[in-house]
């Protein structure tokens, strides 16, 4: 098949996020002529991310990525936590290994995608930032290029990497409006801090970062969680809240977001501080069930466009699964158009590629996830169960003392969650994370 | 740590202003499904508002383009599009 229509570009890319930037970089690398479009008045205008970019998979693009791209600090420490209205628990785990290589850094997207953009130009990329796609251009079901305002533009394959909300895939009929339990919409403010109180009250040293994972009384049961992370001179704070949920609780996202941010356990990490910037983006969180359509003549999706994204509790995962679908991606495009044929069938590699891949395996491991998670005990039931039974521990009230494991019990009876709750889902939390 | 006012917080943000609103709303529609609560609750910016008299006024020039809006709007209440090219919300950080 040797069809070779009159073209502008070998690929056009909708999108200069990781999973956008990636593509084209890797497609630029191997000598085609690529366009990368960003509707951004500048890369990264548009993007937001609770910031921990698990960044091992970028070194496979920039070889010391850790090092030359823009991060905030390399994260040694993760926290889980429990928090309860006058109580919490946490889990905290700080490790040096975690630095060396580097697993994980903070990140703010303003920064990281203008830079990402950057090494696309450097690499041949032709960029045109502050221009939006409007539409596909589909003929006979093949895609032939993009639509923006008047202007037409022409190609061999599309690479839609346009994010979450996908509405180049959805115009055009590929992808149908994700439910809301398959969406959580997050609301982070970026808070600037004094470098050394900063690292004073997160126990931190040079470089180094600290990551929370929050459950529990911060969305006041709504299915999601809290983050706080810390940056080079500033926190990343916000919480993340299921849209079914949210919309059946009643409570308000900015009310449930300013919640957390002022309680009692946490303004004391924020005290001082300036608001720098307040935002909210959605995320894709129905897990393997939301990925689909990353196929069609002419046509391949990446990153979160196409509904890669983790949620597993202790972490959320968008941007290394962005980098790693803009891998598989890219080498199948380079394949399909060496062999001039940019047919679903001849793309179909990218699918195959991906399932190979760690995203494909991570997705399929976490597939039990989302239904684990959308569980409310875990939000609500848990943290106070676990505070009780720390509680009498330490409340020395000068009863005569019991074991743990009677301390545990009483706890337990108290608590609205029986014992075979606990163990039913300890085994789904052991199967599904 | 004051956050202040969502309009204090959205004055800290940067935006260029859009020709027009990418947001528009059906009144009729949105009374029938009773929606105007639900939006004025699940958007962060604060963009929704409902009035006395039950119409919804939309700040859409506040709008973070998030979408939670038109994920959980019943079907037909919001007509929502990204702002035109390099119109709208510009994160500085992200
Ligand atoms: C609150 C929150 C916390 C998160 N925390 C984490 C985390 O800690 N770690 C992690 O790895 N992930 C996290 N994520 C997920 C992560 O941010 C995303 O999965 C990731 O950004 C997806 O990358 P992407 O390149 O696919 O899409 P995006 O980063 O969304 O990029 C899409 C790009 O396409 C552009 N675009 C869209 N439509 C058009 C158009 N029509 N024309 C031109 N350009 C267009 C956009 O402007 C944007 O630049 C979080 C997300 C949220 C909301
Ligand atoms: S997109 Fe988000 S910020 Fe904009 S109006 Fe809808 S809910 Fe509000």
């Amino acid at each position: 098949m040797s069809e070779t229509p009159e073209v502008d570009f070998d690929v056009i890319v909708i999108g200069a996020g990781v999973a956008g930037c990636v593509s084209a970089h890797e497609l630029a690398k191997a000598g085609r002529s690529v366009l990368l479009v960003e509707r951004g008045p500048e890369p990264g205008a548009k993007n937001l991310s609770g910031g921990v970019f698990y960044c091992r998979v970028m070194e496979q693009v920039f070889p010391s990525f850790a090092d030359a791209a823009p991060v905030e600090r390399v994260i040694t420490r993760n926290c889980l936590s429990f928090l309860n209205r006058s109580s919490f628990v946490n889990l905290d785990y700080a490790d040096e290994r975690l630095a060396e290589p580097v697993n994980a850094v903070s990140v703010l997207r303003a920064r990281l995608d203008a830079w990402l953009a950057e090494q696309c130009e450097q690499a041949g990329v032709m960029l045109m930032a502050g221009i939006k796609v409007d539409r596909l251009l589909v003929e006979d079901g093949r895609v032939m290029g993009i639509g923006a305002g008047e202007d037409e533009l022409r190609c061999h394959v599309v690479v839609a990497a346009d994010g979450v909300n996908s509405f180049i895939s959805r115009d055009a009929g590929f992808r149908a409006k994700d439910p809301p339990n398959h969406l959580a919409v997050g609301v982070k403010s970026v808070i600037g801090l004094d470098r050394g109180v900063l690292e004073d009250r997160f126990n931190l040293e040079g470089d180094q970062g600290a990551a929370y994972a929050v459950v529990g009384d911060c969305t006041k049961g709504v299915g999601g969680g809290g983050f706080m992370y810390t940056n080079r001179e500033s926190v990343s704070i916000g919480v993340v809240l299921r849209l079914d949920d949210l919309a059946r609780s009643g409570h308000s996202a900015a009310g449930l977001h300013d919640h957390f941010v002022d309680h009692r356990f946490i303004a004391p990490f924020l005290k001082g501080g300036e608001l720098l910037e307040y935002g909210a983006h959605l995320v894709a969180e129905g897990g393997q069930a939301m990925v689909r359509d990353l196929v069609r003549p002419g046509l391949v999706v990446v990153g979160e466009a196409a509904g890669l994204a983790l949620n597993t509790g202790l972490t959320v995962r968008g941007m290394d699964l962005a980098a790693g679908s803009a891998l598989a991606a890219a080498e199948a495009v380079e394949a399909a158009l060496a062999a001039g044929d940019c047919s679903a069938a001849s793309l179909d590699r990218y699918r195959r590629n991906l399932a190979a891949s760690f995203v494909g395996r991570d997705m399929a491991t976490y597939r039990r996830a989302p239904a684990f998670l959308e569980g409310r005990r875990m939000f609500n039931d848990y943290g106070p169960l676990l505070a009780d039974v720390f509680h009498g521990l330490y409340d020395l009230d000068l009863k005569p003392r019991r074991h743990l494991l009677k301390t545990a019990r009483e706890a337990l009876k108290a608590a609205p969650v029986g014992l075979t709750d606990l163990m039913a889902d300890g085994w789904k939390a052991l199967r599904a994370l | 740590m004051k956050l202040g006012t969502i309009t204090e917080r959205l004055a800290r943000d940067r935006y260029n202003l859009d020709d027009g609103p990418h947001i528009e709303i059906d009144q009729a529609a949105a009374r029938a499904a009773g929606a105007g609560p639900l939006l004025e609750r699940i958007c962060p910016a604060g963009v929704y508002s409902v009035g006395a008299d039950g119409a919804i006024s939309v700040q859409w020039a506040g709008c973070l383009e998030c979408g939670t809006c038109l994920a959980v709007a019943p079907p037909g209440v919001l007509s929502w599009r990204y702002p035109g090219s390099g119109a709208g919300v510009a994160y500085r950080q992200g």
